[in-house]
């Protein structure tokens, strides 16, 4: 399929744009003709199945399943639940109110926040896309174990005092789930479709483009002494960069799939990803509504330790 | 008819807001529309997750943008 596409793209620039495939500008314009046609492609049919999937898990069900849950098993199940449960970010603080109401450990519903961002669907389906399903598998494992053990850490630590006290007083009350037909969740998983691309399209496009300079421009090897295995700091330094880039989360991935292709070391893309998706800073001003700074604090470390950590494993055994 | 958009004010609260009232004078229904963005008030709906719609008092809707059609469905069901 995608061979197909990329032949199609080919005969493209060598038939009606005339440029040889050879060239440099050949190169370039086949890599972002290409990959943004695949993108765009894989993002609309993937972000519709996940959304249709994602229709079944209100976060209402997921705190209703977890707060029947125990021990590890809490953790882990929160982490999965995270990556199918939908909410956007705004109702992050509804959603940390209620499940710490329904008796769920603070640990617990770390766990839940922490993969939730981690293991973002539009970076998930570009890894897919530019790297291959065995990538973003290693991707959603680790996003999933980096939830689990986070969410562990943080229950361990006693932190209950640094939630907003008035979270403790608000009382939730009970409904009935709404019935949803098929139809509806179509229409929710059309919507989703909408929503997603219409907000990305022109950062996927950008970072193509830019990937696509890199692609057809920069020497091979070049990056491979920078940010390549060999350089210890270069996992460390992609995480710092990539906390303050959040707003471009998702037009960074082409961008880095090129400087792959460059010598850059995959962990070390890996690592610089999902701190881009997991750290973000609006995501920090949402949750300080329910949790003291200190909290905030301690989140963040543990999961930007873990991100260095999960990178500096995959350089080294990828 | 008493009608509740709950949100914390994000767009897709905004935009769900915005297709009630579309909905409403499609059908000229003359309805009391309001938009609740206390947190503490949508969580005794039992909601967590917004834009969340509500008809006299019952949430229809949860976590999700309803178009304007959707809208007027739910309203003449009721």
């Amino acid at each position: 399929m995608s061979a197909l596409l990329s032949h199609l793209v080919r005969l493209l620039v060598e038939n009606v744009f005339r440029i040889s495939i050879n060239s440099r500008l050949g190169e370039s314009l086949h890599f972002f003709i290409y990959d943004s046609l695949k993108i765009l492609l894989l993002l609309s049919f993937m972000i519709f199945a996940i959304s249709y999937i994602r229709s079944f898990f209100p976060p209402e069900k997921t705190r209703q399943v977890l707060s029947k849950f125990g021990g590890f098993t809490a953790h882990l199940m929160a982490s999965l639940l995270g990556i199918v449960t939908p909410f956007c970010s705004c109702s992050s603080v509804p959603l940390f109110i209620g499940f710490v109401e329904a008796g769920i450990p603070l640990g617990v519903t770390f766990s839940f926040l922490i993969t939730s961002p981690i293991v973002n669907e539009v970076a998930l389906v570009m890894l897919v896309g530019l790297f291959g399903l065995k990538i973003a598998l290693v991707y959603v494992i680790t996003g999933v174990l980096i939830g689990t053990f986070g969410g562990i850490i943080i229950g361990k630590l006693g932190l209950e005092k640094y939630v907003e006290e008035y979270v403790y007083q608000i009382t939730t009350g009970q409904r009935e789930e709404e019935k949803m037909t098929w139809k509806d969740r179509v229409q929710f998983a059309k919507a989703n479709v909408k929503d997603i691309v219409k907000r990305v399209w022109l950062f996927i496009l950008i970072g193509i483009a830019v990937g696509a300079i890199i692609h057809g421009y920069v020497p091979e090897n070049f990056l491979t002494e920078y940010a390549g295995r060999g350089n210890p700091l270069a996992v460390f330094v992609a995480v710092a960069l990539g906390i303050p880039l959040y707003s471009n989360a998702i037009g960074t991935i082409p961008v880095v799939e090129a400087l792959i292709g460059k010598g850059v070391a995959i962990g070390t893309a890996l690592a610089f990803m999902m701190a881009v998706t997991a750290l973000s800073l609006p995501e920090m001003i949402i949750l300080r509504k329910v949790i003291k700074p200190r909290l905030i604090g301690i989140f963040v470390s543990i999961t930007g330790v873990s991100i260095v950590m999960v990178g500096y494993l995959f350089n080294f055994i990828l | 008819m008493k009608i509740r958009v709950l949100g914390a004010g994000c767009k897709n609260c905004a935009q769900l807001e915005q297709n009630v009232f579309n909905a409403a004078a499609e059908l000229g229904i003359d309805a009391d529309i309001q938009k609740i963005e206390d947190v503490a008030e949508i969580m005794k709906y039992g909601v967590m997750s917004t834009p969340a719609l509500v008809i006299n008092g019952k949430v229809v809707a949860a976590g999700r943008v309803l178009n304007t059609e959707e809208i007027k469905r739910l309203l003449t069901k009721q």
